[in-house]
């Protein structure tokens, strides 16, 4: 019995992380191409800009994702192994794409963003422990808009 | 209230410093937000709840932080950082810390 539900989960897993995750990529490049001409920089001061600073504000952006069931299954088994855990890879940097293009949609007009810092942190502790299963990540900056 | 996470507010002058300002808040999670958080680590994706609730909590931290500086006399709040930590299974502090000053 334990056994059926274990391969009805990885299925289940499997099925929808993978259409979940397709789908997530194609919102995110689409997006990125969108905000494609608003410089977002780690840089401490504006690029240099024609014009004159109309405002200047904190831009930010957070999103909690989690991993689906084959992949945290996948991931347990590089423990074993491992190796570099590619599962989990997608994860963070979906996690972190969507976080940074949520702090751009955040600020509309701005030209440009800087000082940006990414920050993570898992969330799960409900699960198995040394295990990851949900992140956070959060971005923020200072949104500059020059007239 | 202008905030930022630089050293200057761009376009202004600070003419004066008021120290540091922080605020911060502790929350727990939901049992229903919880409920679904355990459907999503099997079909993976983002957990919207959980999203929301930091969103919520980070603004209520920024909130007590510009209280804090409004009643120093600042209107402005510069170097902006945020720091989160799990303080107990299930609740999360975040912090938000910067410097209050006054720009012309």
């Amino acid at each position: 019995m334990e056994f059926i539900t274990f391969i009805i989960l990885m299925m289940l897993g499997y099925g929808f992380g993978t259409w979940a995750e397709r789908r997530h990529y194609k919102s995110i490049e689409e997006r990125e191409m969108k905000y494609q001409k608003l410089p977002t920089i780690g840089l401490k001061h504006p690029l240099p800009q024609p014009g004159r600073v109309v405002k200047a504000q904190l831009a930010v952006g957070n999103v909690v994702i989690s991993v689906d069931y084959f992949k945290r299954f996948l991931a347990s088994l590089r423990n074993i192994f491992g190796g570099r855990v590619s599962s989990y890879e997608t994860l963070v940097d979906r996690a972190r794409r969507e976080a940074t293009l949520r702090m751009k949609e955040s600020c509309p007009g701005a030209t440009q963003i800087i000082n940006v810092r990414l920050e993570t942190a898992s969330l799960s502790k409900n699960t198995r422990k040394g295990s990851i299963g949900s992140i956070e990540v959060f971005a923020y900056g200072t949104a500059i808009t020059y007239k | 209230m202008l905030i930022t996470n630089i050293e200057m507010i761009p376009g202004r002058k600070i003419v004066q410093h008021h120290g540091l300002v922080s605020g911060s808040t502790v929350r727990a999670k939901h049992v229903g937000r919880d409920i679904m958080a355990g459907l999503k680590n099997i079909f993976g994706g983002e957990l919207k709840g959980y999203t929301e609730l930091l969103t919520e909590s980070r603004k209520e931290a920024m909130g007590r932080m510009k209280e804090q500086a409004k009643q120093m006399g600042a209107n402005a709040v510069v170097n902006v950082r945020f720091s989160t930590s799990s303080v107990a299974s299930g609740a999360a502090e975040l912090y938000v810390y910067g410097t209050a000053v006054t720009v012309q």
